[in-house]
Formats: C-alpha cells, sequence, structure tokens
C-alpha cells in the first residue's frame, strides 16, 4: 500500500464526511448502548444539569423483556412483528399484481402509474390522518354498505382490543425452536429428495434436537414471569396495517414494474411458443427472475415497518396500546415518563432488529460489486 | 359573547394607554422567549398576555416559541432536549404541581418564588390549598394563569328531559339508569381516548375517596393496593360497561359532540368542554348544555393549572420577572382566562367579564375543598403519569381491578410517590 498523492487526496476529501459520520452515527449509537445500560431516569432528578448515572449493566433488558409492567413493551414487540411481515406480504402481493397489470400496457397506463405511485410521496403523517377519518368508527369506510342498503358495518378498525392467535409468552422460546425445527426438517426433506443423505441427516438432527428442547426444555428453565401472560395479534393493528400497504404497495409496484419491462421479449415469446399461458409466463418465468427485486424490496419494506412511528402517532394516538410499537413507546418512555435508560435499551432493540435486516443486505450487495468489480 | 370580546378589548386598550404614559419609566430591555403549546384554539388568549406585555414594556422584544400538539406531549419532549443541551427558554408553561415539581425541581432547575409571591401579596389572593399544591417544603415553584376544574358532568338538559332522567349525584344512581339508557341504544356515558379514560377514573376515585384520602394516596399515606383503592378499580370497571366501544378512536371533542348529538347521555370531561360547547358549537351554556360536579365529588374542586416558572439559568432573568408578575396579575388573568375558557387562580377576579359556566365555576373555586387532578399533572409526578397510561390500557384490556392495584403500587413504588 503506497501513499500516492492520489489516495492523499482521496483520503482528505473523505476525512470531513467520515468525521461527521462517525461522531453523529456511530459516536450517539454508542452513546445509546452507554446510556441503556445506565440507571439514568429511575432516580428523581433525570432532567439534572449534569444527571448521575450509575452503570447497572443489562438491567433495563432484563427488566423489559421479564418485568411485570412491561408487558405492553412485549405486546408491542409481537405487534411489530406482525406490522413487519403483514407490510412486506401485503405491499409485495398488491404491489405484484398492479405491476403484472400494468405490465399489460392498458390504456392510460402512466395515469395509473402516477396514481399507484402517489400515496408513496405522501408523509405518514397525512397518511395516518386520512386513514383516520376513513376509519372512523361511525363513518368513512364503516358506513359504505349503507349505500347500498345494508347495515352499517360495526368493525372497531383502530380500537378493538380483540386479539387473535394468541400464545403465553413463557412459551416463546417454544415457539421458536419449533418453528426453526419446522425449517429444518423441510430442507432436510429437500436434501433427501436430491439424494444427498449425509447433507440430510446432518440438518435433521438439529431439528430434532429443538423439537425435544421444545417439549421437554421448558420445565427445565426456570420461568421468565410469574404468571402466564397473552400476546397475539391485535386487531386493531389491521387499520394501520391497510394504511401502510396503501402507502407502499405503489412502491413496490414501481420497483416490479421496472424489472418486468427488464425482461426481454424474446423469453415472453419463447414461452408463449412453448405453450406456456400467461399465467404460467408470470409464476414460472417472471416471478423466479425478479427474485433480486423482491429481495432487496422485502428489506426495504421491512426496516421501514420498524420505523412506522409517525403512521401509528398520528392515526391511533400515542396510547393506543392495542396498535403500539416499540418506536411509539420508546419515544414516550423516554420524553414523557423521563425514563432515559430505558427508552435507551428500547432504542438499541429496535437497532438491532433493523440491522437484522440491514447487514446481510449490506454484505449481499458489497459481496455482488466486489464480484463484478473483480 | 360579542359584548364580552369588545369589554375585554377595551381592557387592553385601555393597559395599552396606561402603559405607554409609563413606558418611559420603565428600563426593561431585549427579549424574553417564552415556551408553550399554546398554538389554535388557545393562541388568541396567550397573544392578549403578550400584547400586555409589550404594552407595559414595549423595548422587550418577545419571542412566542409554541410547539404544537395535545396537553403538551411534544412540546414536553422538546423542553427537555432544550434543557439538557443548556438552552433554557426565560419562561415555560407547566402544568402546576408535580409535573413540574418532580421534573424541574427535583433536578434543580427552577429558582424559588416565594419572595415574588410575597412582594406581589399572591400568598393571599390564590387559595391556600393552591399554594399547596405548587408548593415542596424549599419554596413555591410556578406562577398559576388559569384554574380548569377536572370533576365536571356534561349533559343536554333537553335530552335528559327526553328520556326521563335527572342527572345522578352519585355513581350509584348513575348505575341505576345506565341500564335503561343502554337498553334503548344510549350510550349512558361518552367516552374518549385513553388519556379520558384515566380523566374518568380520576374523577370515580374523587367519589370513592374523597379529598383527603384522595390526596393521601399521593402523600404514600395510603396504599394504592389498600381495599379502598381496590374498590376505585372495581366501580370504575362497572361505569365503563356503560359507556362507548369505540372510545379509543375518539377525541375527546368526539365524546362531547356524542352528549351533544343525543347518542350519549353523559360525558364527564373538564371544563374546557364548556369552552368548546359554547364557542366551537355555540350553544348557551346553562340552557343548551348543563353541568354538575362530577357524581359523589360534589364540594370538591378538582383542578388542575398551566403556570409559568422561572428556569435557573434564563437568559432574561428579569423580563421573565415581570412576565410572571404581569400573569400573576389581576389584569393579566382577566385577559387571559376569559378568552381561554378557564378561570383565574385569584379569588378576587372580576366576574362580570365570564361567561355564565365560568362564574358557577369561579364561585366553586371561592368555596369549595380543592383536589388536584393526577391526569393533568397536579398530584404525581410525569414517570408516574407515564406508567399509569399503560396500567390503563392494562385494565380497559383485562378489566382486572385487583392486577390494576398492583400495578399501581408498583409503578408508585418505582416513580418514588409519596418518599
Amino acid at each position: 500500500m503506497h501513499l500516492t498523492r492520489d489516495r492523499i487526496i482521496a483520503f482528505a476529501v473523505l476525512l470531513p464526511s467520515l468525521v461527521l459520520v462517525g461522531v453523529f452515527v456511530y459516536g450517539f449509537i454508542g452513546q445509546t448502548v452507554y446510556i441503556s445500560l445506565t440507571d439514568w431516569g429511575r432516580g428523581g432528578a433525570a432532567l439534572a444539569e449534569n444527571p448521575q448515572m450509575r452503570l447497572i449493566g443489562f438491567d433495563n433488558y432484563k427488566e423489559l423483556f421479564t418485568g411485570f409492567l412491561h408487558a405492553r413493551f412485549r405486546q408491542d414487540l409481537v405487534n411489530a412483528f406482525f406490522y413487519t411481515v403483514s407490510l412486506v406480504i401485503g405491499a409485495l402481493a398488491l404491489g405484484l399484481f398492479l405491476a403484472i397489470l400494468l405490465d399489460r400496457q392498458p390504456r392510460g397506463e402512466g395515469v395509473f402509474r402516477t396514481l399507484f405511485l402517489y400515496p408513496m410521496s405522501l408523509s405518514f403523517v397525512v397518511t395516518g390522518t386520512i386513514w383516520r377519518w376513513l376509519l372512523a368508527p361511525e363513518g368513512g369506510i364503516n358506513v359504505l354498505p349503507a349505500f347500498v342498503g345494508l347495515p352499517t358495518a360495526q368493525f372497531r378498525w383502530i380500537s378493538s382490543r380483540d386479539q387473535i392467535l394468541t400464545f403465553d409468552w413463557q412459551s416463546l422460546p417454544a415457539i421458536t425452536a419449533g418453528l426453526v425445527a419446522a425449517v429444518l426438517v423441510f430442507l432436510s426433506w429437500r436434501a433427501w429428495r436430491a439424494g444427498r443423505l449425509r447433507r440430510a441427516f446432518a440438518t435433521l438432527a438439529p431439528a430434532i434436537l429443538l423439537i425435544l428442547w421444545a417439549i421437554f426444555g421448558q420445565r427445565v428453565v426456570p420461568q421468565m414471569l410469574p404468571i402466564p401472560e397473552r400476546h397475539g395479534f391485535n386487531l386493531a393493528t389491521i387499520g394501520v396495517i391497510l394504511a401502510a400497504i396503501w402507502q407502499f404497495s405503489g412502491y413496490t409496484m414501481a420497483l416490479y414494474l421496472a424489472g418486468l419491462r427488464g425482461i426481454s421479449e424474446g423469453l415472453h415469446e419463447a414461452a408463449r411458443l412453448d405453450g406456456a399461458s400467461e399465467l404460467q409466463y408470470y409464476l414460472r418465468v417472471a416471478i423466479p427472475i425478479l427474485k433480486p427485486i423482491t429481495l432487496s424490496a422485502v428489506i426495504i419494506l421491512a426496516h421501514i415497518s420498524l420505523k412506522m412511528f409517525a403512521l401509528i402517532f398520528a392515526m391511533a394516538g400515542p396510547d393506543n396500546a392495542s396498535t403500539g410499537h416499540p418506536a411509539v413507546l420508546m419515544y414516550l418512555t423516554t420524553f414523557r415518563g423521563n425514563k432515559f435508560a430505558l427508552g435507551a435499551a428500547i432504542a438499541v432493540i429496535l437497532f438491532l432488529l433493523v440491522a437484522l435486516f440491514i447487514i446481510p443486505y449490506l454484505v449481499s450487495s458489497y459481496r455482488e460489486q466486489h464480484r463484478r468489480a473483480s | 359573547m360579542q359584548f364580552r370580546r369588545l369589554l375585554v378589548a377595551m381592557l387592553v386598550g385601555a393597559a395599552l394607554l396606561a402603559a405607554f404614559g409609563t413606558a418611559a419609566g420603565n428600563g426593561l430591555t431585549g427579549k424574553l422567549e417564552i415556551f408553550s403549546w399554546w398554538a389554535g384554539d388557545e393562541g388568541p388568549a396567550l397573544q392578549a398576555l403578550i400584547d400586555l406585555y409589550s404594552a407595559q414594556h414595549p423595548n422587550v422584544d418577545v419571542i412566542n416559541a409554541t410547539v404544537t400538539g395535545g396537553s403538551g406531549v411534544n412540546a414536553k419532549a422538546v423542553l427537555k432536549t432544550r434543557m439538557l443541551g443548556g438552552d433554557a427558554p426565560d419562561s415555560f408553561q407547566v402544568h402546576a404541581g408535580q409535573e413540574l415539581i418532580g421534573t424541574w425541581v427535583k433536578a434543580d432547575r427552577m429558582e424559588d418564588l416565594t419572595w415574588l409571591f410575597e412582594q406581589q401579596g399572591w400568598t393571599n389572593v390564590f387559595p391556600a390549598g393552591l399554594i399547596t399544591l405548587l408548593s415542596t417544603d424549599e419554596g413555591i415553584w410556578s406562577v398559576p394563569v388559569n384554574i380548569h376544574r377536572s370533576n365536571v358532568l356534561w349533559y343536554i338538559p333537553a335530552n335528559l328531559e327526553k328520556w326521563g332522567i335527572k342527572a345522578p349525584t352519585t355513581w350509584d344512581e348513575f348505575l341505576t339508569i345506565a341500564p335503561a339508557l343502554k337498553a334503548k341504544g344510549i350510550t349512558p356515558l361518552a367516552l374518549g381516548e385513553n388519556w379520558t379514560a384515566n380523566h374518568l377514573w380520576e374523577s370515580v376515585a374523587l367519589a370513592v375517596l374523597g379529598p383527603e384520602k384522595w390526596q393521601a394516596l399521593w402523600d404514600g399515606t395510603l396504599s394504592f393496593t389498600s381495599p379502598e383503592a381496590v374498590a376505585v378499580w372495581d366501580l370504575f370497571g362497572k361505569i365503563l360497561e356503560y359507556t362507548n366501544d369505540d372510545a379509543a378512536s375518539l377525541s375527546w371533542q368526539q365524546a362531547t359532540d356524542m352528549v351533544v348529538g343525543g347518542k350519549a347521555a353523559f360525558n364527564v370531561m373538564g371544563d374546557w368542554a364548556a369552552g368548546y360547547m359554547s364557542t366551537t358549537l355555540g350553544l348557551e351554556p346553562g340552557t343548551d348544555y348543563a353541568w354538575s360536579a362530577s357524581p359523589g365529588t360534589q364540594g370538591v374542586f378538582m383542578m388542575l393549572s398551566d403556570s409559568f416558572g422561572l428556569p435557573k439559568g434564563a437568559p432574561d432573568r428579569d423580563n421573565a420577572i415581570a412576565w410572571l408578575e404581569l400573569l400573576g396579575s389581576k389584569q393579566g388573568s382577566d385577559a387571559f382566562n376569559p378568552l381561554k375558557g378557564s378561570i383565574s387562580a385569584r379569588t378576587d377576579s372580576d366576574l362580570s367579564l365570564y361567561n355564565a359556566y365560568s362564574q358557577s365555576a369561579a364561585k366553586d373555586w371561592q368555596n369549595d375543598a380543592i383536589a388536584g387532578s393526577l391526569t393533568h399533572g397536579v398530584v404525581a409526578n410525569e414517570g408516574f403519569m407515564n406508567d399509569f397510561a399503560t396500567v390503563m390500557e392494562m385494565f380497559l384490556t383485562s378489566r382486572n381491578a385487583q392486577q390494576a392495584a398492583y400495578a399501581c403500587d408498583a409503578i408508585a413504588r418505582q416513580n418514588g410517590i409519596g418518599t
């Protein structure tokens, strides 16, 4: 490595942004992590000029996951999971559907394209306010049936307190183990079918271990909480999910449409010559080719779903726990409840969740660039 | 209404004239930054105060820093980041009582104002019960601009007559008339989003406990797990049976609208509802709509108050003190409150400036026992209030009185209530 003139200049030019990013991004991430390990906000004088902070290790995290009073945080995590899954699946499916429709080049395609993409340009606050009106219990969507003479709908879009798919927080490790085991069994089955016996056994063994642990492990490991605690899918979140899908399906449509237009017409012709129906063409040819686009869309949508603060705040208000999200809870805990360390711990957990999606994406795109460069 | 506006305008005008006469002798210069969440409907009331201040101190440049958002949820977050960053405004709006004391006084960020209270003679014109709520052993911490009442039951007299009922004076009475109303398809008690449930809870608690035991909860002398405190949750749960099931998606105005529109019989809300019904909906207080103390709380005035304090290190301290003097003065509070729809904290305010509701509230303010509001920051610190919202959500879903009582006990300990 030579310190050529070129390199020095490059370094000098990059230095200011490196310093700024280092301080204002990574420095503050570091500070947040540090604060989350302290007791800032447990005493009375959280807002003193020089607040006293003592390191207390992972106490805040332990509190969040096992404390009796933090059931709301745990439900918010469950909500976040359902928000993410529903937004990703909903926006992908609707976006793909719209893209395929537009790919057929209907009349007025340009108008429709703009129309579908338009919600994306709105801020979450605007979307939230509009949908709050649309989903009002005595107005908007609920009164639509009345126009055709039916009784008005009674669904409480963002105020329902009903839960489905409930499970006990205690059994979460067992459920996770069961799900991972199911995936492993599937992989093993695929390997067996492909005739790779060794690989099949190598994946089957941990799956069996996980299943055994899920069944018997619960008796060995001490209970996390003193009493069973039910969490599940809150029906009140459906309204928020609808609004989020509405906002982002246009965006996935644009991604997919670009992908579909990128597929050479020759391929389409070839499929047709081979006797493929249109449906078969999309299912067997186009969608597999669009896989990289699907992957990026999943990552972008998943991390957006972890930042739905503004949408929920505008649509359901700060204290509507049924529609809660860790981001909203973080804001309230920190700036309303003055529990800065606890809020920082929630922030770190959210950060890790986002990283879970972003880092594999960065790694894969970095590798791809590398491959292309070399 | 028109006449009252005119009167206020004339008063302000007179004050302006008087001020210009003496302005030459007033030495204050520089600027004054006041931080509040009064915009929109409340903007004109704040502006009336600022106009008065500018008239008295023409050389001071007043910076009106408002951050909008109901009951200041966003303003408080901005204020906290500013204070932590060492950029204190000269004076800021804060709910009087523990919301101020628990957050800012404990953190040693406020100046004691006892000397100002003595100098201005405020210790005689503000009720003693109010001053107790504003103070700790170390001092008096803020100047109240207005008083709102939390424990008020609102209804439409014409509707009650139609349904053949009377406004209940106890919750037992309410629970006897409620089933018939419900059977007719009328919601007996309209409710809105989370904080309005907290608001209803404090009125219920005051009815069950009475003012002394209510205060004892906050002194730490009455436990949240005591039978009386559990009874509050029990009764509250019974009352919730007669509220609307879409509460969580309604604002407090929409809950009031239910009463006005005849969909609901009653609503427990603070007396800003009077401002909403008189000004926004154009109803006549006393005839179109009526009120009484919330059931079981006759003779008790559960108060909340917006106030301004003096942060340590205020960049323009003298200007800020002049601002506080204006807020506590008869002239200042009588310019502000008729526009805000609240009453003056002073017991000597000019009642002719106020509307029928405010006059009745002012009379009660002078005679009733005073209790502090929980939902609006008087009796408990912000940590407790924040956690209480979570306990309320827990209860609204589970309806388990015992569990809610134990959760309250836990958050009271965590947040140092009564220590």
